[in-house]
């Protein structure tokens, strides 16, 4: 079987976001990255698949040197191979589709996984994106996957429950928290990754179709009120968000 | 300008996120002149289609075939944008639920379109039409604007207004679908609801426990508070990871994204990852034994103390106040 996966490297959780001088970026002074958490439920995924079917596992980055970072956690988990398809200029979703969907039509894999979103732009679009542009299926927010012979059976969240979907090989499954419990790399995998090379492509530019203006960070909130200390406060919490928030 | 919306319906009924989407069309068409047209699809949903009159659509266009009967993010994708063709939309907009985050990216690449995803508020601006979408899981705010002639935005649940229901119904238009066995790659086989449970995701008022409550016998006392309301029951990471609770329970930045009118954080300390799923409830309330949690930083309402005494007794007083008493 052959695996692709897409990875990301994007600000860790604990990000503060300052805007930048240019108003429309994050600083990136003090901010560490990594291994956007979904796209890592998805090398786990692609690990698995490979243990059960052989073939294998290769992941592939689009953007700047640093995402070499990223691609290194990916091998050191376990994958096979990994490429940088180097590029930092501005890119949008479309646009890193494209050099992710270009990339997979040479490599033509048996199926590809991605993360529901990446965790800075929370855009969650490149996966149905490069699936379209492939002409192949896919599937988001997937919690559980299973392989019929030329058919993947998945588990998806939506609104109050869960949908089965069968979908055609190949397809592009966008993995959810909750699809695995990703592996920590050994200590053997890291000095193997250190050893690996990075494969580094160049692709091709593409056109910016969403663009943006600016960036803020959100107003902040006024301190709110504190009702009370103990369960006598409960009378009071239940008025005030009767009649003043006007909530119940 | 003509705006197409996609009307999500599931088992023959819209979807409140379907009237949010023409509302904020409508919204959009009072600062630059556009038709609102509905777009409705699946199987057996004729029926309801005019009521998109009610939510300002001039008119509905319904894709009505049996094979549409269960969702396929392939056969859907292909007819909005077949639809959005024939009638050369300048806009598209469709909720940004489970459903519409499956089709959106793939209409996009059909039509060469840009897509904002997860709007939270749009505006116009010299004739343009700007989205606002919160990037970082909310730690802040973009404002995009779409270069493409097509434009799509797929707008969060729950944060835009839907209606209020006034005027007549639309005129309704039936078209064929035009597919084709490979055109549903993807089907949905089933459906699992958790029965009778209200989704956090949908949910207009949310009660979340966290690692507080000691253990998952305590969650009791939060389904009786939620009961009471009405409301769904939330949960910190902490408690999905400790198995107290199922994962789509989870609030937050590796959970589901919520914005009811009241959100209840008991027992749960606030930390960034939480708060990014919730911090754009409209109105908080958190009930914390530590008044440092950062949670308070975001709360409307506080009360500082022991969840084990508050908890029972605000449920009474809710109870109290719905049956009509004063509270
Ligand atoms: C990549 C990543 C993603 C994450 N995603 C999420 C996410 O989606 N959602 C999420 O929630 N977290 C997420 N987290 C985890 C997050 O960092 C916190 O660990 C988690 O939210 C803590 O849960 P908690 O508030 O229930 O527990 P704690 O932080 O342990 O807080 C328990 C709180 O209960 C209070 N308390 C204790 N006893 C009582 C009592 N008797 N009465 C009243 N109050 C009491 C304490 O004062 C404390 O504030 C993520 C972390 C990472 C690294
Ligand atoms: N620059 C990139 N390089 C590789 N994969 C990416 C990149 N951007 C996004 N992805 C993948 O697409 C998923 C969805 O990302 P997004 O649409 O950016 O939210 C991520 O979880 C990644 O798996």
């Amino acid at each position: 079987m052959k695996i692709l996966v897409f990875v990301n490297h994007v600000p860790d959780t604990e990000t503060k976001v300052k805007v930048s001088g240019d108003g429309k970026t994050i600083d990136p002074g003090g901010v560490n990255f990594m291994l956007n958490p979904y796209d890592e439920y998805a090398v786990e995924e692609g690990l698995r698949l490979r243990e059960k079917f052989k073939g294998e596992v290769v992941a592939v980055s689009l953007g700047g040197e640093t995402h070499k970072e990223t691609l290194r956690k990916a091998l050191a988990m376990g994958c096979d191979k990994a490429v940088l398809l180097k590029d930092s200029a501005e890119r949008d979703s479309f646009a890193v589709a494209r050099g992710l969907a270009d990339f997979a039509k040479e490599f033509s894999p048996d199926i590809i996984l991605c993360g529901k979103q990446s965790i800075d732009y929370d855009d969650a679009q490149v996966g149905g994106l490069v699936a379209e542009m492939l002409a192949i299926p896919s599937v988001s927010v997937v919690v559980k996957l299973e392989i019929e012979g030329k058919a993947a059976v998945v588990e998806r969240e939506i609104e109050g429950g869960r949908e089965v979907v069968r979908l055609r090989l190949p397809a592009v499954i966008a993995a959810q928290k909750g699809l695995n419990q990703p592996r920590y790399p050994s200590l053997k995998g890291i000095m193997e990754a250190k050893r690996k090379v990075i494969d580094e492509r160049n692709p091709a530019p593409a056109e910016i179709r969403v663009r943006v203006s600016s960036m803020r960070n959100p107003p902040p909130k006024s301190a709110g009120k504190v009702v009370g200390t103990d369960a006598s406060a409960a009378g009071e919490l239940v008025r005030l968000l009767h009649t003043e928030a006007k909530v119940l | 300008m003509k705006i197409l919306v996609f009307a999500e319906e599931r088992d023959g009924q819209f979807k409140r996120a379907a009237f949010e989407s023409l509302t904020a069309a409508v919204g959009i068409a009072k600062s630059i002149p556009a038709e609102v047209i509905a777009l409705v699809v699946g199987d057996g949903v004729s029926g309801i289609a005019p009521q998109t009159g009610h939510f300002g659509a001039s008119r509905a266009i319904v894709v009505d075939d049996p094979r549409l009967g269960r969702p396929s993010t392939t056969a859907y994708a292909k007819v909005v944008a077949d639809v959005a063709r024939r009638e050369s939309a300048d806009v598209i907009m469709m909720p940004a639920s489970a459903m519409g985050k499956d089709i959106s990216p793939r209409v996009a690449a059909k039509l060469g379109a840009g897509l904002a995803s997860d709007c939270t508020a749009l505006t116009v601006s010299g004739g343009n039409i700007l989205a606002m979408r919160p990037v970082y899981a909310g730690k802040g705010i973009v404002e995009v604007a779409i270069a493409t002639p097509t434009k799509i935005f797929a707008l969060r649940p729950n944060v835009f207004a839907a209606g209020p229901p006034a005027g007549a119904e639309c005129p309704v238009e039936s078209i064929p679908a035009e597919l084709a066995d490979e055109d549903f790659g993807a089907v949905v086989s089933e459906t699992k609801s958790s029965a009778g449970k209200k989704d956090v995701a949908e949910a207009d008022i949310i009660v979340s426990g966290g690692r507080g409550l000691k253990g998952p016998e305590n969650f009791a006392m939060i389904e009786d508070l939620a009961g009471a309301l009405n409301g769904a029951v939330g949960a910190s990471r902490a408690v999905v990871d400790a198995g107290w609770r199922p994962h789509e329970e989870q609030v937050g930045q590796t959970g589901k994204t919520v914005s009811p009118s009241l959100y209840i954080a008991v027992a749960i300390s606030g930390a960034v990852q939480h708060l990014a799923g919730m911090s754009s409830s409209k109105c908080i309330v958190a009930i914390n034994k530590d008044k440092d949690a950062p949670i308070f930083t975001v709360a409307d309402y506080g009360i500082v103390g022991d969840a084990f005494e508050i908890v029972p007794a605000l449920t009474k007083e809710v109870k109290r106040l719905r049956e009509g008493g004063t509270a």
